[in-house]
């Protein structure tokens, strides 16, 4: 018999939410420590495997008999919104979607407007448009100020509206969508209508950019597109909701979360403040440290797979816990410390394997410009509120603050 | 040490640019260019850590 048939999974329904900020859900660390891959229970009912160790999580990763594909039976729905699910069945998949050399595919067609050297050239961009954001945060004669509606939020979301193209007298169509889209004070519904109106304003711009044709990604994958022979407007619309979407509340997550730990913690500012040439490491130790995107990262096995000590089979669903894996005491010293200094680069915030994240690299280069020149411009920034009062997305997908309200 | 880079696999992370720049660098389509296949003293232990951040797992490296 193995472990597996033994195993009963955990009570509570998986995933948890987080309790606190900065430390991971008790019965993670647990269940790491018995099986690093084990049954859990689900929001909605259903059961799914549950990886949690490093290693384990790098190797389903890397491992090809996982399929991607949330049509797929068996493909685990973490948080059990039937409403998300019934969109997958019914849309053209999108690329995260996607398998093999399907996958491949479309990941090479936009995968040179994120080359080292494109971000690079964008750098002068970005850090005018921070400073820009941080003016007027100075600008501003109440106090506090919520960094989540003056800064997290508008700096990835205008990065990445001028990387797609989007106009600026649209900026604002799409701002206020995405914001919908995010906001715990929004209704279901409404949420979801935010998002069919924002698919309908990149499909209008879509059609304008036939016509009228920029020097940005959109238009650059259009003219691709032409040279293959036709346009295809699904997937282009796929890929640019994708993009959107993807670039957009994640990274001011991450602003959000990472200025706080960095307020709650002087010494390590003040590491980052004295020497911006330690800014690349912290950032890489706060990816791993929040780890936001615990439970996006999903896969069905498309055959029985040995993994971990135990055989996942055929159809079975898995869930790759990415803050389990990143506090794996095997991968990771004193992995609950928050430590600047510490080589984090090998964590799986970005996951791993092909479907690593497209936009890691932009990512990285929007929080080191965003800590850089934050605490430099506004030394004085501090807390308005304890941490207990702060608004946390304790049961969203991806984990992040609300608000953050913040003073000098 | 010798490296050998499988364009085919790469999925264009670029995280061997990032970790040693003098050995490794992505065309305008995002994928791997060895600039070296033989890397020696430091670059080579950086080497060794970009096949082992290689989200793809194109880097193959070959001792001595």
């Amino acid at each position: 018999m193995t472990p597996t048939d033994t195993t009963q999974p955990p009570d509570q329904p998986f995933p948890l939410a987080r309790s606190c900020p900065f430390t991971e859900p008790e019965p993670y660390t647990r269940l790491r420590e018995q099986q690093p891959v084990s049954k859990v229970r689900l929001r909605g009912g259903e059961q799914a495997w549950w990886v949690s160790g490093y290693a384990e999580a790098r190797a389903v990763l890397a491992d090809r008999r996982f399929s991607s594909d949330r049509r797929k039976d068996g493909y685990p729905n973490p948080n059990g919104d039937p409403r998300f699910r019934e969109r997958f069945r019914t849309q053209p998949p999108p690329m995260v979607s996607l398998d093999g050399t399907e996958h491949a595919a479309v990941r090479r067609s936009v995968l040179g407007e994120f080359t080292l050297k494109r971000l690079s050239a964008l750098r002068p961009r970005i850090q005018q448009i921070v400073d820009r954001f941080i003016d007027e945060m100075l600008a501003c004669d109440s106090r506090p100020v919520d960094l989540v509606q003056a800064l997290s939020l508008p700096v990835p979301s205008l990065v990445i509206c001028e990387l797609l193209g989007v106009p600026y007298e649209d900026h604002d169509c799409f701002q206020s969508r995405t914001a919908a889209m995010t906001r715990r004070t929004v209704p279901p519904a409404e949420r979801l209508r935010a998002f069919d109106e924002l698919q309908a304003c990149l499909a209008a711009l879509l059609t304008r950019k036939e016509s009228e044709p920029g020097d940005d990604l959109l238009s650059r994958q259009i003219a691709q597109q032409r040279e293959q022979g036709a346009v295809d407007h699904a997937r282009l619309l796929s890929t640019a909701t994708g993009l959107l979407v993807a670039g957009h509340e994640t990274t001011a997550n991450m602003i959000t979360l990472g200025v706080l730990a960095l307020l709650e913690h002087p010494g390590q500012r003040a590491l980052l403040t004295e020497d911006p040439g330690s800014t690349p490491a912290a950032v890489e130790e706060l990816l791993r440290f929040f780890s936001i995107g615990d439970t996006v990262i999903a896969r069905v096995a498309t055959e029985d797979v040995r993994v971990g000590g135990v055989t996942i089979k055929a159809n079975e669903g898995v869930i790759v816990s990415v803050l389990s894996a990143n506090r794996d005491p095997a991968a990771f010293d004193d992995p609950a410390e928050l430590n600047p200094t510490r080589a984090a680069r090998h964590h799986i915030s970005f996951g791993y394997g092909p479907h690593q994240c497209l936009g890691q690299n932009l990512a990285r280069l929007e929080l080191r410009i965003v800590f850089d020149t934050l605490f430099r411009r506004i030394p004085g920034l501090r807390l308005a509120v304890p941490v207990d009062e702060i608004p946390f997305k304790t049961d969203a997908t991806v984990y992040g603050a609300h608000e953050l309200p913040v003073t000098w | 040490m010798r490296i050998e880079a499988d364009t085919e696999t790469c999925v264009g992370s670029g995280r061997c640019v990032l970790t040693e720049p003098a050995v490794f660098d992505q065309d305008d389509d995002g994928i791997v260019v060895l600039l070296t296949d033989r890397p020696a003293g430091r670059a080579a232990a950086r080497a060794r850590q970009a096949a082992s951040l290689c989200p793809s797992r194109a880097l193959r490296l070959m001792e001595p």
